[in-house]
């Protein structure tokens, strides 16, 4: 049993309950549309929190060491220059561009990563669920793998919380 | 839903929206043609920006020699206008990365023009340093490349070395989170636009985005780290530049108050830029119900705020030099409020310090055509400041045989008018050619279709 269905919805509060209720039945959640965040989706899909924020550290930290380890191998290893007397390795002077590293591999790295995990790349097919999704459209793909679930259920629950279409789609689309 | 407007919560947009209209309200301006308003305002912008391009074109060309330093007075307009300009870009940053920190949500109708504020500023701030080296073709020497000199490396202990740094990471990550707030609103662009070449190029910048929530998961936990890193990151540029006087040993320069009086500073100065180009926005797209009376009354508290913190600076500034016993110290201070440059002493003080109080009363928060002009104030009175700080500071040293004045020459005024013409073309532009609002995050906090 392999069944996939597409609801569209006008608001917010519909996705959300329809989101909730197909999925307390039973309904596997392929993904929700959304023209912009709906919040509380996550927990409605269960789906778990984001881990970007360790990828963010990780190359924040990254940075940071090795723009450290940079200023202190130029300045006091590769080519060391007095400057006013100054110790080679003026530590407490290198902080700022450390910091500065920090941010820069932090914020674009992470950026990059985001970008690559949910493949947005300029080349990337555009798959649009259905049309409106950008603009005021919330669309609910599911899908049916229980085969125990009474026929037309989804349908019911996803028209009780006000779908003004239900498609059903071939497994091959999106 | 909608009819529970209380007196707690005003709504953030007016007139009822719903998310279809925000769409059509937002976009639509972006698929007709300009209004006349946009023409005029290109027109003069682009004719500054042609007369700064050949006044930068004439210095290049002739040398440094036809602006109005000497050996004394070293740092003038140039450095004046680079810490103008990248103070200018703060307040952006603040809104759209410290306000959404908050969860201020009416930072919304703004953030978007913000942001692009920012990277603009930033463009025109870069642009100073660049063309006062005298030989901008080499400005790569400032970066840490493996040479045939012996890989002779820059000096990473340099206030200015650290500025490099500093302004590009800055730059850098205002695009970045500038391009990322975007791309779902690009997206919407594309799926509505009949035009093919806009398709295409839209369909390239919007990635293949299709509002799905796993993505949304992902983009809004992005988003939030880079507001997070953005913050920090605001506070450290204008430290860092504030480094580039506060690390050297003259007097008027070598204070510790000057990294939070910097930061206060550029957040003040870059808030009136925000309000004066939202006040212009607004008017030429026909935005009113968007940016409201609520987010020009928002600002202008923002705008007290810092004011109160700016003016602290300045007397504490004087309170120091006076509490030091340093002769030298309270010299600079003197000179600077009754020597030959007081008239850019007292401007600065009545346009930063007076001209904020007037925001205190509703009466002018909400009479939008005193709030663009006094917001032009505050901009005049920003820039002063930073002229003030290097021109004062320099022009009577510690040897009085070597006191100088200095005049500034027509070059540097085209100059300093051609940054104004690059800022304001490349902000119309934006305006034409962008969503000035963000799209996305305007849906997320309308009323419709939430249990309110």
């Amino acid at each position: 049993m392999n069944r996939k269905l597409t609801g569209v919805f006008t608001s917010e509060r519909d996705i959300l309950a329809a989101t909730f209720d197909c999925r307390a039945r039973g309904y596997e959640i392929i993904d929700v549309y959304s023209p912009y965040p709906v919040h509380g989706i996550e927990r409605a899909m269960g789906l778990a929190r984001s881990r970007m924020t360790f990828v963010c550290f990780a190359l924040a930290m990254a940075g940071a060491a090795l723009m450290l380890w940079f200023q202190i191998w130029t300045s006091a290893v590769s080519w060391p220059v007095n400057i006013g007397g100054k110790p080679l390795n003026s530590l407490p002077a290198f902080i700022p561009v450390t910091f500065e590293a920090a941010i820069l591999f932090g914020a674009l790295g992470t950026v990059f990563v985001m970008l690559i995990r949910s493949r947005l790349f300029p080349w990337s097919k555009l798959r649009l669920p259905a049309p409106g999704v950008t603009d005021d459209r919330f669309v609910l793909a599911l899908r049916q793998t229980d085969p125990d679930l009474p026929p037309g259920l989804a349908e019911r629950l996803m028209q009780d919380h006000g779908a003004i279409e239900i498609r059903e789609d071939r497994e091959e689309e999106l | 839903m909608s009819d529970s407007t209380t007196a707690l919560r005003p709504a953030l947009v007016d007139g009822n929206r719903r998310p279809g209209d925000v769409t059509q309200d937002i976009s639509s301006p972006l698929e007709g043609r300009p209004t006349w308003l946009w023409w005029v305002g290109l027109a003069v912008s682009s004719s500054l920006l042609a007369l700064g391009v050949a006044a930068t074109g004439y210095m290049l060309t002739t040398g440094i020699g036809v602006w109005g330093l000497n050996r004394t007075v070293g740092w003038g307009f140039d450095i004046t206008n680079f810490v103008f300009w990248i103070g200018i870009g703060h307040a952006g940053t603040l809104i759209s990365a410290v306000l959404f920190l908050f969860r201020q949500h009416w930072r919304t109708a703004v953030n978007r023009s913000a942001e692009a504020m920012t990277i603009f500023a930033v463009m025109c701030a870069g642009l100073f340093p660049l063309i006062h080296m005298g030989r901008p073709w080499l400005a790569f020497f400032v970066f840490p490349y493996p040479n045939t000199r012996g890989s002779l490396w820059i000096n990473f202990r340099s206030a200015l070395c650290w500025d490099v740094f500093a302004v590009s990471t800055y730059f850098l990550v205002s695009l970045t989170f500038w391009y990322i707030g975007m791309v779902p609103d690009l997206a919407t662009l594309r799926d509505r636009t009949r035009s093919r070449l806009k398709r295409t190029i839209f369909g390239w910048l919007s990635l293949g985005w299709n509002g799905s929530a796993r993505v949304w998961l992902r983009y809004e936990t992005v988003y939030l780290l880079l507001a997070g890193l953005a913050t920090p990151l605001v506070f450290s540029v204008h430290s860092i530049v504030s480094m580039d006087f506060a690390t050297s040993i003259l007097p008027g320069w070598h204070t510790t108050i000057f990294p939070p009086y910097f930061v206060a500073g550029a957040i003040f100065s870059g808030l009136a830029m925000v309000l004066t180009l939202m006040l212009v926005a607004r008017k030429v797209m026909r935005l009113e119900n968007y940016i409201t009376a609520r987010h020009v009354g928002s600002m202008c508290k923002l705008i007290i705020a810092m004011g109160g913190i700016v003016a602290t600076a300045y007397s504490t500034e004087f309170f120091i030099a006076w509490y030091s016993g340093n002769p030298y110290e309270q010299f600079v201070f003197m000179n600077r409020a009754m020597g030959p440059f007081s008239w850019a002493y007292w401007t600065m003080v009545g346009c930063n310090v007076l001209t904020p109080q007037l925001f205190w009363f509703k009466k002018i928060r909400s009479n939008l055509l005193l709030v663009f002009i006094l917001s032009i104030f505050i901009n005049i009175g920003m820039w002063f400041e930073r002229f003030v700080i290097i021109v004062t500071s320099l022009h009577r040293d510690f040897l009085p045989s070597s006191w100088n004045t200095y005049i500034p020459t027509k070059i540097e005024v085209a100059t300093l008018l051609g940054s104004f013409g690059l800022f304001f073309t490349l902000f119309l532009l934006f305006c034409r050619f962008l969503p000035v609002i963000s799209m996305s995050e305007i849906k997320g906090v309308l009323r419709h279709g939430r249990d309110h």
